[in-house]
Formats: structure tokens, sequence, C-alpha cells
């Protein structure tokens, strides 16, 4: 029986780092259909970008893949706010039959992206093999007489912890700074917060760029944990769009939530259904909450709020 | 004379191979007619119903694998697959409709997606059914010469076509039309949105569908990473029409003659066959920023451009 909730235990944990990892990911992509009402379906290709940016910090400076948070979410910043200035402003002024072209136009980015990186850095996997890579923490070492044993490993707490300090500090951004006001100002009404003064064109490229730089975080603090190959951004793409369904279209809070809910249940069918079903888990819940709740968990959260 | 164009077109189509060409010239036009259909399925939902699909892939590979199916668990002739893809695919479509037409716009695109995956993931692990990674081979083929495999394709393509002018005109077409200009205004005047988005979905599933049982009997070997391929399916259907014209007639043909021979060109250059997404990936951005109506939609603005070049 304590062995059973042992490994219940040990999944739930590895659960709830993953999803804070997954609602990092997923953030980006709310905060970006939030204000620009559109899927970047080059998520994930902009997380292997970061990635490369991190392995390659390390393989030739041996910066840490940790401290390389900071020299690739910058950069992402940067290819974020370019690639809405110089693609997809043109577009959304540009008269068409069809109102997806810019989401059209995103998975032309990916394309290229994650080509050109097969193209230049070939299909091999790679990874970061940091000294720290093996360290856990064990429960027994803390309390000795603990009838059941979890470990905890360094490099997933590291970044999990690093991920809960970025979304804290986005978090501040958005609800205490004129700016990152403005930003929900103008996701809440595009129309009013031009009235308002909020200057609409500055503001999504601040989103795109902030978009792909927490997209980019998240890829470092990957880094460490995961291993890295040209293809591997349409899987993240696919978990940063479940979760932003799961959280409830363009919702920031829903969006953690949501990570955190496809982080313990891919845990869960890891554990108790196999590696490869993980796929079929996520699809799953996808179908699930379109079909039962079609407004996501801040739907919940919303009526609970106003008493409905 | 605009009216005869297309029988005309047809006729032209249907002399070509009596001049002789070579076999591989063939099998670049009857790539360029089988395009022309999925991409005419395609815009029939995206063009017209406004509804973007990037799963496209999923019902070519069912179709494809109803055909391949058959072939190898009953033994009979995998041109019963054409027949049979109508049935299995209009079943898959109506499923995929039920769960994906709740959503709405950049949504039921991500969906579509999330959709043309799982069933490459599926095909590749239901090996008692599809023989996953191994594909599913053809041994004989009916005929050495391609120039049948040409007819039944053309066929197709001139039914597709037939059928799709008819469906526009109709009191079906403008209803199309009504969704993909305001979802909410067509619900409003009594327009059974679900159910004709549903239609829609059905209609353009079936002829992917059919396309792709083609395929497997032309091809002889299918699998999984073939036929349900993101990238080289799904994504470079929505280009054919992209490229083409989105919601015209002639737009699948033109983007899908455009499509085929660039492919084709990129193939034939060694260092840059590597690179080929990258250049369709550039070429797709290029489309959507200076001509987002495609090549047939956009056609007096091309001209226009030209006319201002040469007077000046």
């Amino acid at each position: 029986m304590s062995a059973q909730i042992e490994l219940f235990l040990q999944t739930l944990i590895a659960g709830i780092l993953l999803g804070g990892l997954y609602a990092l990911i997923g953030l980006g992509m709310a905060l970006i259909m939030g204000v620009m009402r559109i899927i970047n379906l080059a998520h994930g290709d902009l997380m292997m970008v970061a990635m490369y940016i991190a392995f390659f910090s390390y393989d030739i400076f041996h910066v840490d893949p940790y401290v390389s948070v900071l020299i690739a979410t910058p950069a992402l910043f940067l290819l974020g706010v370019g690639l809405q200035k110089f693609l997809i402003t043109p577009v959304l002024k540009v008269e068409s039959i069809l109102p997806h072209n810019q989401v059209i136009l995103t998975v032309g980015i990916g394309m290229v992206l994650s080509n050109l990186a097969t193209v230049f850095f070939k299909s091999d996997y790679r990874s970061t093999p940091v000294d720290y890579a093996t360290k856990a923490w064990y429960l027994s070492d803390f309390w000795r007489n603990s009838p059941i044993e979890l470990s905890l490993s360094f490099a997933w707490s590291v970044s999990f912890v690093l991920a809960v300090v970025i979304t804290a500090m986005l978090w501040f951004f958005l609800t205490r700074t004129d700016t990152g006001k403005s930003i929900r100002a103008t996701a809440q009404d595009l129309d009013a917060a031009l009235l308002m003064g909020v200057n609409v064109e500055r503001m999504r490229m601040l989103t795109f760029g902030l978009g792909a730089a927490l997209v980019g975080a998240a890829g470092c603090l990957f880094m460490p944990i995961y291993y890295l190959y040209p293809a591997l951004g349409k899987q993240f793409t696919n978990i940063a769009f479940v979760v932003t369904i799961l959280g409830g279209l363009g919702s920031t809070e829903g969006a953690i939530i949501g990570g955190v809910i496809l982080g313990i249940f891919e845990s869960m069918t890891a554990t108790y259904l196999g590696m490869g079903w993980a796929p079929v888990g996520r699809f799953i819940i996808f179908v699930a909450v379109l079909v039962f709740l079609p407004g996501g968990v801040s739907s919940l959260l919303r009526s609970r709020r106003f008493g409905r | 004379m605009r009216k005869f164009l297309p029988i005309v077109l047809l006729a032209l189509f249907a002399l070509i191979p009596l001049v002789g060409l070579s076999s591989y010239l063939m099998h670049i036009l009857i790539l360029v007619v089988m395009w022309s259909v999925i991409g005419m399925a395609w815009n029939l939902l995206g063009g017209y119903c406004g509804q973007v699909s990037f799963g496209h892939a999923a019902f070519f590979g069912v179709g494809a694998y109803s055909a391949g199916i058959i072939y190898t668990k009953l033994g009979v002739s995998a041109w019963w697959g054409i027949p049979l893809s109508i049935i299995v695919v209009a079943l898959v479509a109506l499923v995929i409709g039920y769960i994906s037409l709740r959503l709405r716009g950049p949504y039921f695109v991500l969906s579509t997606l999330a959709i043309g995956e799982v069933f490459r993931v599926s095909a590749e692990n239901l090996e008692g059914l599809t023989q996953g990674n191994l594909g599913i081979l053809i041994q004989e083929r009916t005929w050495v010469e391609k120039i049948w495999y040409f007819y039944i394709i053309l066929f197709i393509a001139a039914v597709t076509f037939y059928l799709i002018k008819k469906t526009i005109a109709s009191r079906l077409g403008y209803y199309f039309v009504a969704i993909r200009e305001d979802q909410d205004a067509a619900e409003s005047l009594g327009i059974n949105t679900t159910l004709y988005k549903t239609i829609a979905l059905c209609m353009s599933a079936v002829i992917a569908g059919l396309a792709g049982a083609f395929y497997t009997n032309y091809m002889g070997y299918i699998d999984p990473d073939v036929v349900f391929s993101l990238s080289d399916i799904s994504i470079v259907t929505v280009m054919v029409v992209m490229v083409g014209g989105v919601a015209t007639f002639w737009g699948p043909l033109v983007g899908a003659v455009i499509m085929v021979l660039f492919a084709e060109l990129i193939r034939s250059i060694p260092m840059l066959g590597a690179a080929h997404q990258t250049l369709f990936g550039i070429l797709l951005i290029i489309i959507i920023i200076f001509l987002p109506n495609g090549i047939a939609g956009d056609t007096s603005k091309i001209l226009r451009l030209l006319r201002i070049r040469r007077s000046s």
C-alpha cells in the first residue's frame, strides 16, 4: 500500500513541476491570444530557437542553461518584436477574404524556423550534460523515520522555482506598471484602449515580444531536463494550445491553472499507462474540455466571482 | 466564351497525353490534377465556408488507408477503396465535425491541426490494422502505363469541379459564404450554421478522401508519415489554395500547377532539397503579404502592377 502511495505522490510532484513549466509556455500563448486574437502557431518553434541559443552558449562558452535565460529571453523578445513588426502587422492591414491569414502566416514562420534548424544543426538529439542533472533530494535525508520515500530532482525543482519567479514578475508587470495595464486594456477592449490613448500598435509589438520571451525563458528552463531537436516545436505548440484551451480563451490565470492540470495529467498517464500515451492523453483532455467546458477553467473562475 | 472555358480546358487536358509525354511528365501531370482536386476540396471548406483546416491530411490519409486496408485485409482490388472511402471519410468527418466545429476561427484551425496529428499517431500505433510504419504495399499494379490513372483522376477532378460550381451557385453556397462573412449574422438570419458547416466539412472531406484512395492505387505504397504528413499534405493543401486563389474556381488548379512545379524544381536542385520547407514557408509568407487572395483572386492587382511597371 505504501508503495502505491509513494508512486502516486511521486507522480503528483513530477506533474506539478512539469505543470509549472507548461504554464509558462501557455502564458505566452495566452497573452498573444488575448491581445491580438490570433493563435501563434510558431510558438513551439520560438521555444526551439531559445533552446538552441541555450545549447550553444553552453557548448561554446560553458554558460549554465539557467544563466542563459538572461541571454535567450531578450534575444527572443527582439525576435518576437521583429516578427510582429515586419511580418504580422503588414498582414493585419492587408484586405483578404480569409480572416485567418495571420494564423496561416505563423504556420509559415514556424515551418521556416524548424526547417532552418534542421538544415543548420542537423536532426541530432542534443542535451546539455550539466553536472547537477542527476542530483536529487530525498525525503529520508530530512525525516529519518518517514514511512515513504520521495525524491525531488534538483534540476526540475530549480526550473520550477524559476518558472514561478518569472510568472510572478509577469504578474507584477501586468498589474502594477502602466505599460502592463495598457496591454491588459488592449486585450479587454481594443477600441476603448485606442480612445484612452493607448498606442495599440506598440502594445501589439510588445505583447508578441513578451510572449516570445516567455516561451524562450521556458525553453532555457527545459534545456537541463529535456533534449533538443529541430522538430520539437510542433509538440510544444500543441501543448501551449491545449493549455490555453484548458485555461480559457486568452486568460492568463486560466493558462497557469491549465498548465498545472495538464502537467499532472500527463505525468499520471505516463506513470499509469505508459510514456507513448502522452499525446493521446493531451488530445483526450482537449476534446473533453471542448465538449464539457467550452470556456475553460477561467469560465468557472468568472462565474464564481460574479456569483452566477 | 467564359461559359465554355471549363469544357475547353477539360478537353485540352484530356488531349495532352496523346502528344506522347514521357513517364515523368505524365507523373507530374497526374500530381497536378490530384493536388487540384485536394485544393478544390479545401477551398470548399476554407475558401467558401471560411473554416480554415490544417488537418486535411486526416481525410486524405483515411481515404488512402481505406483503400489500402480493404486490399490487405479483404484481398479485393484497392480500386474498391474509392467508393468505400466515401462512406468511411464521411463518417470520420461527421465525428470530427461534431467535436471541432464547436470552435470558431483560430481555435478551429488548431483543433484540425491536432486532429491531423492524432490520425498520424494512431495509424503508426494501430499496427494490426495499418501495419504501422511498415506501410501498405499494393503488390500488383493495375496498369503500367500512366495514361489510365491520368484519365481517372481527371474524371474525379471534372466531377469535383462541376459539383463545387453547382453547390456554390445554389442556396447551399450562399449559406456557406454567409457563414464565412459573419457567423452571428448568418445565425440570426435563421441559418443553422452548425449544420451547414458540417455539410461543408463532409463534402470537403469526402473529396479529399477520394484523392487519397486514388493516391493509394496510383503510388502503390502508403505509410503514415506520407499520407498523414502535416508539412507535406496538410500545409501544402492550404498553400495550393492560398497561392492559387482563395474562394475562386480556378485557384486550386493554378495553385496546384505552381506548387507541383515549384516542388519538383526544388527537388531537382541538390543543395536545396533539404531546405524545401523553408522555401515553401517563405513563399507562403510572400503570398499572404502581397497577394492575400492568390494569383487567380488578385489577377487585376497583378495586371495593374505589371502595367505600372511598363508605363514607368
